[in-house]
């Protein structure tokens, strides 16, 4: 008993060491928040319509895989990850679009210099995507058969690995 | 000389708070309710900070959703319900208490407790001595020292 007493202090520093040594390695972010949004129905948003471009109807987006894009002409992230979201276009996944507090005009010159992969798009003029979980643009939800399927905080830039473009992989 | 301070505290008071005034409710009442709430919610971009001290644009956003929900008669614990229902339990400052947060309301008692017996134990030991006569050397010595 008391020569077991003197390992205890190895045995707390190898417990202290192993809880680091976990906290570095499992790729954990501990700043990252929870999307409770994941796995329910994509919430209907009452958007506003942009010009005379098709109004996305969150509430009734229909069945299959389908990609819902939160961003703004204003977001520098929104530019670099657009080529990307054109490309999933391009491959036949109907990709959606949601302006987020943005004037109708400088969302439609952004669409008109890099082009737009959207089937349909609405403006958040307030906080309607909150309801979403947003923390801010771009982000980017994979709806399969009308529920959330992931929730993609910042830009997708199709980097290999990518964790959102393997989900949408998945999912089709 | 201390009114003076007392002045400049108060008007210094909007510092730190980063609540814009267009935001503020007419309601006094439920305006220092969305204030107190808001010191709960934790800003979703920059983590350390809560809505209400934080100039980010959906930390606005949340306070202005808060103040939304009280406006249409909200308990406060609805309104944190409510944000915890989109944003999941992260949001909230102070973690709620139950099964998945046990070890980190109940370590700090748990560890105070292991320590104290701990320091008891040792402190009863060191008390009682070694228990044992004095050898007829060491009696000498003390003796002798004397």
């Amino acid at each position: 008993m008391r020569r077991l007493l003197f390992f205890l202090p190895f045995a707390v520093f190898g417990a202290v060491a192993g809880f680091g040594l976990w906290a570095l390695t499992s790729g954990r972010d501990p700043n990252a928040f929870d999307s409770p949004v994941v796995g329910r129905d994509l919430p209907a948003l009452a958007l506003e319509p942009l010009a005379d471009l098709p109004l996305l109807q969150t509430g009734e987006i229909g069945g299959g895989v389908q990609v819902v894009n939160v961003f703004a002409s204003w977001c520098v992230p929104c530019v670099a990850e657009h080529p990307v979201l054109v490309s999933i276009a391009e491959s036949g996944v109907p990709v959606h679009g949601i302006a987020y507090q943005d004037a109708p005009e400088d969302t439609l010159a952004f669409l008109d210099e890099h082009g737009n992969p959207y089937a349909s798009v609405g403006r958040d003029a307030g906080r309607q995507v909150l309801e979403l979980g947003l923390s801010g643009v771009p982000e980017t939800f994979l709806v399969v058969d009308g529920a959330v399927a992931y929730h993609a905080a910042g830009p997708i830039l199709g980097a290999p690995g990518d964790a959102f473009l393997a989900a949408l992989d998945a999912a089709r | 000389m201390r009114a003076a301070i007392l002045a400049l505290l108060l008007m210094a008071a909007p510092a730190w708070a980063a609540t814009e005034p267009d935001e503020v409710l007419a309601d006094p009442a439920l305006e220092a309710r969305a204030r107190q709430l808001g010191t709960e919610l934790r800003c979703v971009v920059c983590a350390g900070e809560s809505i209400e001290s934080s100039s980010a644009g959906v930390a606005r956003d949340l306070r202005l959703l808060v103040r939304e929900r009280l406006v249409a008669g909200d308990t406060d614990d609805e309104a944190l319900d409510y944000v915890v229902a989109r944003y999941g339990e992260g949001v909230l400052l102070r973690p709620r208490f139950g099964g998945h947060t046990l070890a980190l309301w109940l370590m700090p008692a748990g560890l105070l407790v292991l320590g104290g017996v701990g320091a008891a134990t040792a402190l009863r030991r060191r008390g009682r001595g070694t228990g044992r006569a004095l050898s007829a050397e060491e009696a000498e010595e003390v003796e002798r020292l004397r």
